[in-house]
């Protein structure tokens, strides 16, 4: 825990449980939300469309965080469950014509009832055999994916008509900037939804689970059930991840869903810091900026050597995996407590404590 | 009959690899409590360390050999000591994205190094067909089934009645207790992944030997998880067993219905079993305590 500030009192329960309670947490909120509306207008298309993918990266984050983070329950088979979310919202918006909302939400319904289901082992399993029991679910998933004639148009891959909602339109000259207001919109849904629902009962009996299982049964927290919705609520987010992905990519195949998608977002959770929502969101920003900004490094020196130039899907792996190397090696918390200390260090300052 | 009679050598072998994989995974996982998600990439370097001192330094075969199985341990080592030595104790998610890291990190260098192709190593297994009960067998894949039953019993051997062996097992059943009879358990350690790496060794090598030596070899690390589950992480026979379930099973359903579905099987067994045993057919019940 990072120190707190002094001065800072409560006079009611309503007060404390307040999502933001300190004038300083008011002003960096407003700071985030005017960074936020001047970005679009700053940078070009290529950045805004990376911009996009780290937000639709954030909402995953963020539900596997819940699972994770606060329930305990590791699991590597978000690629799978990201799978899901997109090919059952590309098929009900496509083949059955259902305004984008409702297959949305459908989507996100249909991937928390999946998730939900591949979380049953975890009543009887714990830590590395559920790490195992969720890989194979990864690979069932996977393999229904690319093996159903169904999630195709014959031999090409799925293909997702523009996003249209009732009269409204993506337009081609400002795709990226529409899509932009949209993602962000759901984005900050989603983290506000997960910020509600961990100060919940239901999110207190997750981080019981969490911490010991045996005695939060005992104090009456029901396992089985927390287990189960930690699983179902988390999976309804990367549904809802997945469909975004689908509508705005606007194709579907499996290659996008391999376990090393699952990988990238546990990576994007522990570089976060486990068990913090906004570890979750910077989690996600660092592992969608570390490969491109190594590419954006690495281009100009590979036109100069040929060596680069060929291994330069190899170099961002190493990099990769020296990034998860690194951060739990050094800081296994996450950026979330890079940010807590370096807070702390300026408050205490000149003070070491 | 001859159709049967190749994919059970088949199989077979697949799985005497399997199993030779599986024991370095079930090797360190027993004596440090790690789930190595890198033991396909051991199994990897294994393969590429002897086309480096084979092809590359050209050394003569047994010289190769030796060395790489030098270079082998050396890795272990250094993996221990640097990589998973300061995550003693720290939360089971952790270690397990931290051997995630290192197979990314190692899959790299060895692309980096040796490119994204097969590399061409003379083969050392002689690869005639040998003819038994009217069917054409792989005399290569039938060495392999031999090799590593001798290797696997010379581990066994090992754990059995040497002096380090034994001390690694008391390890392996508790650590304090083998704190107090003056048993180096940082050594225990170093000397499982070590050893880990030397099985990947001699694994990643018959099986770049019987296919080809490529960066594909780690995707086959990846049949260890299916393999441990059904012997059960913690139990030394349970890999042969369930390396040998696997490597069949695949094989069969590959050679008699559909190569797509040889893939999935052994996640779908996997499923299965933990659905009914959840620690595996010949794992250890855990109890546990508040």
């Amino acid at each position: 825990m990072s120190a707190l500030s002094t001065g800072t009192y409560f006079t009611s329960y309503r007060r404390e449980w307040a999502l933001r309670r300190t004038r300083a947490e008011y002003l960096r909120l407003g700071l985030i939300v005017v960074g936020l509306a001047v970005l679009p207008y700053s940078i070009d298309f290529y950045w805004l469309s990376i911009v996009n993918m780290i937000l639709i990266a954030v909402i995953g984050a963020v539900g596997l965080n819940i699972l994770i983070g606060y329930t305990g329950q590791i699991s590597l088979g978000q690629g799978g469950f990201l799978a899901v979310g997109a090919f059952s919202s590309a098929l009900l918006y496509q083949r059955a014509e259902l305004p984008a909302p409702i297959s949305i939400a459908c989507a996100v319904v249909i991937t928390a009832a999946v998730g939900a289901f591949f979380g049953l082992p975890a009543l009887r399993l714990k830590g590395l055999y559920l790490a195992i029991a969720t890989l194979a679910s990864q690979e069932i998933i996977v393999f229904v994916a690319r093996r159903w004639e169904f999630l195709r148009d014959g031999s090409a891959p799925l293909t997702v008509d523009r996003l249209h909602i009732g009269g409204f339109e993506i337009t081609r000259e400002l795709f990226e900037w529409q899509w932009y207001w949209i993602l962000l919109g759901c984005a900050a849904l989603s983290v506000l939804a997960a910020r509600n629902l961990l100060r919940s009962p239901v999110g207190r009996s997750f981080m019981a689970v969490r911490d010991q299982d045996i005695a939060a049964s005992a104090i009456g927290v029901n396992v089985t059930r927390a287990k189960v919705t930690a699983f179902a609520v988390s999976s309804g987010f990367v549904g809802f991840a997945g469909a975004l992905l689908a509508h705005y990519t606007e194709t579907v195949t499996w290659e996008s869903f391999t376990l090393q998608v699952s990988i990238v977002y546990v990576a994007m959770v522990i570089v976060g810091g486990l068990g913090s929502v906004a570890g979750a969101v910077y989690g996600a920003i660092f592992m969608s900026l570390v490969p491109v900004l190594l590419t954006e490094f690495l281009v100009p020196v590979a036109g100069a050597v040929d060596w680069v130039s060929e291994s330069l899907p190899a170099i961002e792996n190493a990099v990769f995996g020296l990034v998860i190397i690194g951060f739990l090696l050094f800081e296994p918390r996450g950026l979330d407590r890079l940010w807590q200390r370096s807070k702390d260090y300026f408050r205490f300052w000149p003070f070491r404590y | 009959m001859s159709t049967f009679l190749n994919l059970t050598v088949y199989g077979l072998s697949d799985g005497a690899i399997l199993a030779l994989a599986a024991l370095g995974f079930v090797l360190i996982y027993k004596a440090t409590g790690v789930i190595n998600f890198a033991q396909g990439e051991l199994l990897l370097i294994g393969g590429y360390t002897l086309y480096l001192t084979f092809v590359v330094f050209k050394l003569p075969l047994v010289l190769a050999v030796v060395v790489g199985a030098a270079i082998a341990i050396a890795l272990g080592v250094v993996i221990e000591r640097l990589v998973l030595r300061p995550l003693i104790g720290e939360n089971p998610i952790s270690v397990i994205m931290v051997t995630i890291g290192l197979a990314a990190l190692l899959n790299a260098l060895v692309q980096i190094g040796f490119g994204t192709q097969p590399v061409h190593r003379p083969r050392i297994l002689p690869d005639d067909p040998v003819r038994f009960a009217g069917a054409q067998l792989p005399l290569d894949r039938l060495l392999v089934i031999v090799i590593a039953a001798v290797v696997l019993g010379v581990f066994t051997m090992f754990f059995r009645y040497s002096r380090h062996g034994i001390a690694l097992r008391a390890v392996a059943d508790d650590q304090q207790a083998a704190l107090t009879v003056g048993i180096s358990v940082r050594r225990a350690f170093a000397l499982a992944w070590a050893l880990a790496a030397l099985s990947a060794l001699i694994g990643g090598v018959l099986l770049g030997d019987i296919t080809e030596t490529s960066p594909r070899l780690a995707a086959f690390g990846l049949l260890v998880f299916p393999v441990v589950i059904l012997g059960g992480l913690d139990s030394v026979p349970g890999t042969i067993v369930g390396g040998l379930t696997i490597g069949l099973t695949a094989n069969y359903i590959s050679g008699y219905w559909d190569a797509g579905f040889a893939q999935i099987g052994p996640y779908v067994l996997l499923i299965l079993i933990l659905l009914v045993r959840p620690y595996g057919l010949f794992g250890e019940t855990r109890i546990e305590r508040v």
